[in-house]
């Protein structure tokens, strides 16, 4: 993080003329960064035309009335302008404290941080446990390492309807499951079991990619700092906690950060799994879709509404992340 | 990333690394039970494939006295499998390109260059691959409405770009923080300019960066569902992830046509995957493996 190649370039000048006039000063800091500038232009100017100005214009959706019958479109030749209406903050209103807000926004809440911490614990958990096992000495581990990336390499939208046939009434888990005499669990229709068939079918896709950045992680741990901490006693879990953790710390941090906002804005998952079915176990980014394109009309400032809240949440969760990261970094 | 263990000293004797019987036999069980598990809905999708009814999956134990490939001659003949492949193709292709083009000078100057407005722009990065789709994807259909880009190729490469090219410049930054800034310094005594250094020294060198960063733009591209769910609108031009989606319907499963298609899908992503696999955790993870 420390690579600054043209900075000896731009100590100088400073220290040689003092307090120059601020016309001078823009045009030394141009003069000096036009190059770095002319290099992230073609990302700033992307960002400004198909982030920024859409999320401008989504933010303005909220603060209005918009929904797919007063929106401006096209039938045919004919194109029929906008004409909804601006009203103000109603939207967040009606969305956080509204007569339904319990049922469309906070259920859904609740339900998106229990499916984040879950599937992220569960991914990180089970992924470290295979890193550490497939860190061993071992005959066939990169056979075990090849198979056990399968549900990474293949296409999510593949592997989605492969479980979504599994866990179909009749399929291949509730015969299993009824073959050893249990109640077969109807995965698709009950909420508690579509929930579960969620996290059970994101732990499975996510748990790869944890158990390879991990695995990285654990082979850049000197050697002999185990072998110095089993000389000086320590027992296995003394090295796990004292050697393996903070050796794999920036790993982990970065992978967590990574799970939680992938697993939070899941939306693939949830959407080819259930469909349009399912509504106690859509998160909110699902469910947002769903109001915006998975109903008629389509409520685009409803859905353009939750996404401003989504978004928040996630820049609120970053910087506390952030913050807790540098104290942290600070007291090691 | 080339610290193999091995290359220390002989080591016959060390305790750590080499367990006992117990142990071995619980390692092996228990990365045999995950590699079945991870293995077993991708099998299980093949062999559903086989059998030539669409109701065949609820009594699987008929599959193999009737197995056959007709579910997949059918899929290749008479649908529009092609058709598919084709808008995938020019989908996944078109965001890689311009992903790519744009955001490795990017990566670059993010990496080497301390020049007011860093943070914020790196903030920005890492913020817009935290986006919900939601947030952008109503106000992206008004507006690609209006231009009449709905339903069109392009329309969908422009958005799928908002994902990646943040991500694709996030990525080229981690690669090229790995190349040692004495080259640069190098370059520039020389009396390289910083483009020059950039395009003559630093990108030949980071070609395995940029092939990492275009396979993850290409194979995100390959399956975004949301975006391409909502964009398009003429079953020609679906990309597969929307094209599996139409084998069932609210009507119609047919579940065995859906299995041969993913199966043709998948087999050469995974085989492409499993090529490079390697580089991409490096890619995603570079800057923290290194510890």
């Amino acid at each position: 993080m420390t690579l600054t190649a043209p900075a000896p370039a731009a100590e100088t000048p400073r220290s040689r003329r003092r307090a120059p006039r601020p016309v001078q000063r823009v045009r030394d800091s141009y003069r000096r960064y036009w190059y770095a500038y002319a290099m992230v232009a073609p990302v700033v100017i992307v960002l400004g035309v198909l982030v920024g100005y859409p999320l401008a214009r989504g933010f303005y959706l909220t603060l209005t009335d918009a929904n797919s019958l007063n929106s401006a479109r096209t039938i045919g030749v004919n194109t029929i302008d906008a004409t909804y209406k601006f009203i103000g903050l109603d939207n967040y209103a009606e969305i956080l404290w509204g007569p339904a807000a319990y049922d469309r926004f906070w259920s859904h809440f609740v339900w998106t941080i229990v499916w984040t911490v879950t599937c992220v614990v569960l991914h990180y958990v089970i992924g470290l446990g295979l890193a550490m096992l497939l860190n061993q000495r071992l005959r066939g581990r990169v056979a075990y390492r090849l198979l056990l990336i399968l549900p990474w390499a293949v296409p999510t939208f593949v592997t989605v309807f492969a479980w979504r046939i599994m866990l179909a009434d009749a399929g291949v888990i509730n015969s299993m499951i009824g073959a050893i005499g249990l109640a077969e669990p109807s995965w698709l229709e009950d909420p508690t079991w579509q929930r579960t068939a969620a996290i059970l079918v994101n732990t499975w896709c996510g748990v790869p990619f944890m158990m390879l950045s991990l695995l990285g992680g654990l082979q850049s741990i000197d050697e002999n700092l185990y072998e110095a901490a089993e000389i000086d006693g320590a027992s296995a879990w003394q090295r796990f906690r004292h050697v393996t953790l903070p050796g794999l710390s920036s790993v982990s941090s970065t992978v967590v950060l990574l799970g939680v906002i992938w697993t939070f804005n899941q939306f693939a998952i949830i959407f080819l799994l259930f469909g349009n079915t399912a509504p106690d176990a859509q998160i909110l980014v699902t469910w947002a879709y769903r109001l915006g394109f998975g109903q008629q009309p389509r409520d685009f400032a409803m859905s353009a509404a939750y996404g401003v809240l989504l978004l928040a949440i996630l820049i609120v969760f970053t910087s506390f992340y952030y913050r807790w990261l540098k104290r942290n970094d600070q007291l090691a | 990333m080339t610290s193999s263990p091995s290359t220390h000293a002989p080591r016959k004797q060390r305790r750590r690394g080499d367990l006992g019987p117990v142990g071995q036999v619980g390692t092996h069980v228990t990365l045999a039970v995950a590699s079945l598990i991870a293995l077993f809905p991708i099998v299980w999708l093949v062999y559903l494939s086989l059998g030539p009814d669409k109701d065949d999956y609820l009594h699987p134990g008929g599959i193999f006295a009737k197995a056959t490939l007709d579910n997949y001659s059918f899929v290749l003949t008479n649908t529009a499998f092609f058709n598919w492949l084709w808008s995938t193709l020019v989908v996944a292709g078109g965001t890689t390109l311009f992903g790519v083009m744009s955001a490795a000078t990017t990566g670059y100057a993010v990496s080497r260059m301390r020049f007011p407005g860093h943070r914020p722009l790196m903030w920005v990065l890492l913020l817009t691959q935290a986006f919900p789709i939601a947030v952008l994807i109503v106000p992206m259909y008004e507006i690609f409405s209006q231009l009449r880009l709905v339903d069109s190729h392009l329309g969908l490469i422009l958005v799928n770009c908002t994902t990646i090219v943040p991500y694709c410049s996030w990525l080229l930054k981690g690669y090229f923080d790995t190349i040692p800034v004495e080259l640069d310094e190098a370059g520039m005594i020389d009396g390289l300019t910083p483009f020059g250094t950039f395009w003559r020294l630093i990108l030949p060198l980071a070609r395995p960066g940029l092939a990492v960063a275009a396979f993850y733009a290409f194979i995100t591209a390959f399956a975004e569902v949301a975006f391409a769910s909502t964009f398009l609108l003429d079953d020609s031009k679906y990309t597969f992830a929307v094209g599996l989606q139409s084998f069932i319907s609210e009507h119609d499963a047919q579940w065995n046509l859906m299995a041969a298609t993913a199966v043709l899908i998948a087999i050469p992503v995974t085989v492409f995957f499993y090529l490079v696999q390697r580089h991409v955790v490096t890619g995603l993870t570079a800057g923290s493996v290194k510890g």
